[in-house]
């Protein structure tokens, strides 16, 4: 069965590198360039990786995780936090809204893959 | 020294136009010649019953020799009692207070100012410091755009068999990006370049926009004598004007705003219908046949009233100020929600008159004039971009034919503790 990955970004080349590197890499990747229906997208999907900007039109990366942790059924869904902005007070503020990692741009590409197979390791075959 | 300088040459000079000798207004007021003389050479302080009966003598109320000195001096003692909250009482008791304890008085005098001054230094550094939207938003930029092009550079470097259409794209991709970071990271330098150039660090593109009009006086002969399309690119291309590109952008929406305005009412005419019938807004709107947002721009351009204009969009968010003393006007906070300019946003047509003032700054009064531009709808079930239009004119002085409502700046730092339309704590308590 394929890895499903959901990508929430709105910046459409990051979007579309981190597609071609995590499809490479075997996950369909689904993507989303707003936050106002992703909440509603992601609970549909119920993907096996959420990866979430934080500043998004719409709705922001916090925003759109007080939406999902309340939904018990997406309750194991590791979702991967980007960020332009890397001060402890974001982080501190996305482990809080229940990320399980988060991720300041610029990345390298192995960073990526590394983090999405740690992250989903043991939970995706 | 000043209270004590002013008094004295008023009584000299109030003596003089009357044609009295020294001597014989020394002798009217039981006092020697040369007390009086060391009292109009401002040797002397004065107050209480001899003041009142120098002014007796000269047939002058006591205020008008003490007027610019004394007033000042009870005006901070009065801005002084409002800040502590005395009684009405009390307050009233600011002169017999400074009559009896001259040194005192000076002395709380400076202080009140010194907390003023402090307290707007509090204010624009509170707003500089919350909000830089600018520097914000460029960092997320240039650093959004340095991670596409790391993202898609390793990509393009590191997969040797990527197929054709993939390398276009990703070429297609890097090209744009790398133009993008280059643009983003020039105008992050420029705008941290004017910042460490500025005598105020940090300056926005809103603020180079408001240093360039108020170094013109807010006037632009070019414009205001019909020039044309062209007028705005020839003064914004003009020698000396240095601004960064997110600054000339909001700068030509301004001074497109003065070019048509101009056209619509000549600052001529404008003066010619105020000589006939009064600064009156609307009744110049009726009579010029107007719209009365322009009306209140106008009059805002207009240098003989001295006025102050604030514009906001349907959010509120303030997109041009010409200040006036004495009514502070956040540049990136969100302003005090009592304004008669956002009374009018929520009554568009209508045109609101209140006098405002604005608590902790002087007690100075405006009569505030706000309504609702609405420009033409360009589609169908499309909102329409509004403006609230607000024109401040200082009040005539002494004049209490009007109630005054007290307003703030923005609640972070406005001393007014159970106002219903707070956001958030003030810092000033």
């Amino acid at each position: 069965m394929t890895k499903h990955v959901v990508l929430v970004e709105d910046e459409t080349n990051i979007a579309e590198a981190i597609r071609f590197l995590l499809s490479r890499d075997g996950w369909r990747v689904e993507t989303l360039a707003n936050g106002g229906s992703a909440a509603e997208v992601i609970r549909a999907a119920k993907p096996d990786l959420l990866i979430l900007d934080v500043m998004l039109p719409g709705k922001t990366g916090f925003e759109i995780m007080a939406e999902l942790r309340s939904d018990d059924t997406l309750a194991e869904m590791p979702v991967l936090m980007l960020t332009a902005r890397g001060q402890a007070r974001d982080r501190e503020m996305a482990l809080q809204a229940g990320v399980s990692r988060f991720m300041t741009k610029p990345f390298s590409n192995e960073e990526m893959l590394s983090t999405v197979r740690e992250l989903t390791a043991g939970r995706v075959s | 020294m000043a209270r004590e300088s002013l008094t004295g040459s008023r009584i000299r000079e109030r003596r003089v136009m009357q044609g009295l000798k020294q001597a014989d207004l020394a002798r009217t007021i039981g006092i020697s010649a040369s007390y009086l003389n060391l009292i109009e050479h401002n040797r002397r302080r004065i107050g209480g019953k001899l003041l009142l009966g120098i002014a007796a003598a000269l047939e002058v109320e006591p205020q008008a020799l003490t007027e610019g000195a004394e007033a000042a001096l009870l005006g901070v003692l009065g801005e002084a009692a409002l800040a502590a909250n005395l009684s009405q009482d009390d307050a009233r008791r600011a002169e017999a207070f400074a009559g009896r304890f001259p040194g005192w008085a000076e002395a709380l005098a400076a202080s009140q100012r010194r907390v003023a001054a402090l307290e707007r230094t509090v204010e624009s550094l509170s707003d500089r410091m919350s909000h830089d939207p600018y520097l914000a938003d460029s960092m997320h930029e240039l650093l959004t755009t340095a991670a596409a092009v790391r993202s898609t550079a390793e990509i393009l470097a590191g997969d040797e068999g990527l197929e054709r259409e993939w390398q276009d794209r990703f070429h297609a991709n890097l090209d744009a990006d790398s133009r993008r970071l280059a643009q983003s990271a020039q105008s992050l330098v420029g705008y941290l370049e004017q910042s460490k150039g500025a005598a105020a660090a940090g300056r926005s593109p809103q603020e180079e926009v408001e240093a360039y009009l108020a170094a013109q006086d807010f006037y632009f002969p070019q414009l205001e004598q019909g020039g044309g399309d062209a007028s705005v690119d020839a003064l914004l291309g003009a020698q000396g004007v240095a601004l960064s590109d997110a600054a000339v952008f909001i700068l030509r929406g301004v001074l497109e705003q003065v070019r048509e305005d101009a056209a619509a009412l000549s600052l001529g005419a404008l003066q010619a219908a105020i000589d006939e019938i009064g600064v009156k807004p609307v009744t110049l709107a009726r009579r010029l046949a107007v719209p009365v947002a322009l009306m209140l721009r106008r009059l805002a351009a207009l240098p003989s009233l001295g006025g102050g204009l604030v514009v906001c969009d349907r959010s509120g968010t303030v997109i041009f100020r010409k200040t006036v003393d004495g009514f502070s006007v956040p540049r990136f906070d969100s302003c005090c929600p009592l304004w008669p300019l956002f009374a009018a946003l929520a009554a568009p047509g209508s045109v609101l008159r209140e006098r405002v003032g604005q608590l902790g700054r002087g007690q100075m009064q405006f009569d505030a004039f706000a309504t609702t531009e609405l420009a033409t709808a360009y589609e169908y079930n499309t909102p329409v971009p509004a403006r609230g239009v607000m024109l401040l004119l200082p009040a005539p002085t002494g004049d209490a034919s009007m109630p005054v409502r007290a307003v703030g700046a923005t609640c972070r730092i406005c001393p007014h503790e159970r106002c219903h339309a707070r956001r958030e704590p003030s810092i000033m308590r």
